[in-house]
């Protein structure tokens, strides 16, 4: 069942384990009244995984519905803000609904027709996960009910209107910080109480077992095409591969099939917000420290008394105080780095990607944007030869027209 | 033997069930919860269960939530739920900490332990940790002699109801509904249903309902098949109604409503 292995000190040291760790990292934090569901629910992932015919329908999904595989972008006027660096960008924002999380949710839309389950609930932040759930909820005949901050309502109303389209039903939640975190909290609520007739659509990489793994299985597409893209444009594989991390799901996507490149550097950029010395962001590796949220240990923001603290950043999906387990893990063993961008910072490479390659970027995948220039400075610097950076364009920009318009005070 | 494990072994000689209170710490303020759990004790709770508040209650519904988020904003943490825990252990109460799992991992599982057995407290129910992540925990209330609380649910198989029974010391929690905390018109057939699931299955342990109970005649209810009656929104919902001595005097009455139904059902 486990198939991605990191090696240190020379051993080989298959993630996660059987019970859902990633070293210490992982696990299931949850109320007991969970455990049997997610149990059905890990047993009917690995059963269906190592199914031909279920991953043959998912792939025709992917393929005829989503329109995969995502092209790969040379991003040549861009790169020469990055020092000459080759970017090229894989283009998840080209992907059905807009981003990646596309991915992840027609898999687990298909998982639960399959264990026979008629109605979905999903978190979302900036509403690109409760869109992709809500899409897939319609194309499968499923009752969909969202979860989502009563603030990220109002900071992504295009995306609440889409999901009403749809057919699903958003619920604004009112409390905590009103934020994806509390949208997760007032979901976990909904399936403790309706666990018998409801599957958790979970939009990233985190929470408890088998989440982080299942969601990683099902967005590894974007790495394992990318890097077949990589090799067959470039001749050899890329030197860094950079990807925004809120949850970390489109980090783990892309990352996934390069792990066992020991030479490729995967470097996941955080949501700095105003800057860590200011304590407003949302950088939860760089400036947070390892417990348990949301049903699995990883690093989070915390409180000298361990209580969360409210995060913050301009993108709404990267406004999440929390990391998946796996990136802890790989930040740990220093496979991955983990660095923090700032709000201005992924502003000013969202414009620049928007004039200089007539891309809209969303905010969230501005952030991998903004540290591929970073990377490319530092790195041209130290090598002869360009180097070779894929980024992660994990989705478009629509949803953020208008507070890009607010940030950049264009009248509209 | 805890004080908790004292006092469940004494309603049982006195044939009938436990009343077990619950509060949060904090709410409308440490001194005046502090004061509520006392009422607790004075109106005949035999053990409270001292809430430590978490700004991510996953278990918990509105009520609970509604005087946990100011606690939480005011700062209250794990040093003032000890503080709370010497308060009920001195006015003659079992103290069990209530708290999610992430506070007592950033105290120091090993330093929570020592100092809630310090603090005179009983014990710890864990809402958010199963004993399959409790390694830690398992080897700290060990070395301090404390009882460790889990909970089963209606959804629990009879594997799971054994594993956690046999991890569990004190009572094991059975939530009586598929869902989170509050008071509820009736409480329905899954309680007794479990109860007699988890004692087929592992009868040494006692078992305590709880979700759902807001009345005395809930209450007398409960407590003809389990061996303690868990009440928390109810209790909480009194202080939100009137944050002061008002809310205080009216935690003591429901308690005494409480402790006269469970009296009643004598077994």
């Amino acid at each position: 069942m486990v198939d991605v292995s990191a090696v240190r000190d020379g051993r080989q040291l298959a993630v996660p384990d059987e019970t859902g760790h990633f070293g210490s990292y992982g696990g299931r934090f949850v109320p007991e009244a969970l455990v049997a569901a997610i149990d059905e629910l890990t047993e009917a992932f690995h059963q269906t995984w190592d199914d031909p015919s279920f991953r043959g329908e998912l792939a025709r999904l992917l393929r005829d519905y989503t329109g995969r595989p995502s092209a790969l972008t040379d991003a040549p006027r861009f790169g020469e803000h990055a020092g000459g660096a080759r970017i090229l960008l894989k283009r998840e924002d080209l992907n059905h609904t807009g981003s990646h999380k596309i991915n992840n949710v027609l898999g687990q839309a298909l998982l639960t027709r399959h264990i026979g389950k008629k109605r979905v609930i999903a978190e979302t932040g900036a509403g690109q996960h409760g869109v992709a759930t809500a899409t897939a909820a319609a194309l499968m005949g499923l009752d969909c009910t969202v979860y989502m901050g009563e603030q990220d309502t109002r900071r992504q109303a295009l995306n609440v209107a889409r999901m009403r389209l749809l057919g699903a039903e958003v619920v604004p939640v009112t409390t905590g910080s009103r934020t994806l975190k509390d949208a997760i909290n007032e979901a976990m609520r909904d399936w403790v109480a309706n666990v018998g007739t409801t599957n958790y659509v979970f939009g990233t990489v985190a929470g408890p077992h088998p989440f982080p793994l299942m969601v990683r299985q099902y967005q590894r597409v974007i790495g394992e095409e990318a890097r077949a893209q990589v090799l067959e444009r470039v001749g050899r594989l890329p030197d860094v591969v950079a990807a925004c991390v809120g949850g970390g799901s489109n980090a783990m996507g892309i990352f996934t099939a390069f792990i066992p490149d020991r030479g490729v550097r995967l470097v996941g950029f955080e949501a700095g917000g105003d800057g860590i010395g200011t304590g407003r962001h949302a950088a939860t590796i760089t400036g947070g420290s390892p417990g348990v949220l949301h049903g699995a240990r990883s690093y989070l923001l915390q409180d000298e008394n361990g209580q969360t603290i409210e995060s913050h950043s301009i993108s709404a999906g990267l406004d999440y105080p929390g990391v998946g387990p796996e990136h802890a893990w790989l930040h740990d063993t220093g496979r991955a780095e983990y660095r923090p961008i700032t709000d201005a910072e992924a502003m000013a490479a969202f414009a620049l990607l928007s004039r200089t390659e007539g891309i809209i970027p969303a905010i969230e995948s501005a952030h991998a944007l903004a540290g591929a220039l970073d990377l490319g400075r530092e790195l041209g610097a130290q090598m002869s030869q360009p180097p070779v950076i894929l980024v992660c364009l994990s989705g478009r920009g629509d949803k953020d027209v208008e507070t890009a318009s607010r940030y950049f005070g264009i009248s509209s | 033997m805890t004080a908790l494990s004292d006092a469940l072994a004494k309603a049982r000689a006195e044939d009938r069930a436990a009343l077990i209170g619950y509060l949060p710490v904090g709410y409308p303020s440490v001194e005046v919860s502090i004061e509520a759990m006392r009422a607790l004790v004075a109106g005949g709770c035999d053990v409270v269960e001292v809430g430590a508040p978490y700004s991510d209650p996953v278990m918990d519904g509105p009520t609970i939530q509604a005087a946990a988020e100011p606690a939480v904003r005011a700062g209250v943490g794990l040093r003032d739920t000890l503080r709370a825990v010497s308060a009920v252990a001195d006015a003659g109460g079992a103290a069990v900490v209530m708290s999610y799992w992430n506070p007592v991992e950033h105290y120091g599982v090993a330093r929570f332990a020592a100092d809630l057995a310090a603090a005179g407290g009983s014990g710890l129910v864990t809402p958010d940790l199963i004993p399959d992540e409790a390694g830690d925990w398992l080897a700290a209330s060990d070395a301090h002699g404390l009882d460790r609380v889990f909970l089963v649910a209606p959804s629990s198989t009879d594997a799971r109801i054994a594993s956690t029974a046999r991890a569990s010391r004190g009572f094991l929690y059975a939530a009586a509904v598929m869902g989170v905390t509050g008071a509820r018109d009736a409480v329905g057939d899954a309680a007794a249903v479990l109860v007699r699931r988890v004692r087929a299955i592992a009868p040494q342990i006692p078992v305590c309902v709880g979700l759902g109970v807001s009345d005395g005649a809930q209450a007398a209810q409960v407590a003809s098949f389990a061996d303690g009656v868990i009440v928390g929104s109810a209790l909480v919902r009194r202080m939100l109604d009137s944050p002061d001595a008002a809310g205080v005097a009216g935690v003591r009455a429901l308690a005494e409503e409480l402790a006269a139904g469970v009296a009643s059902r004598r077994r």
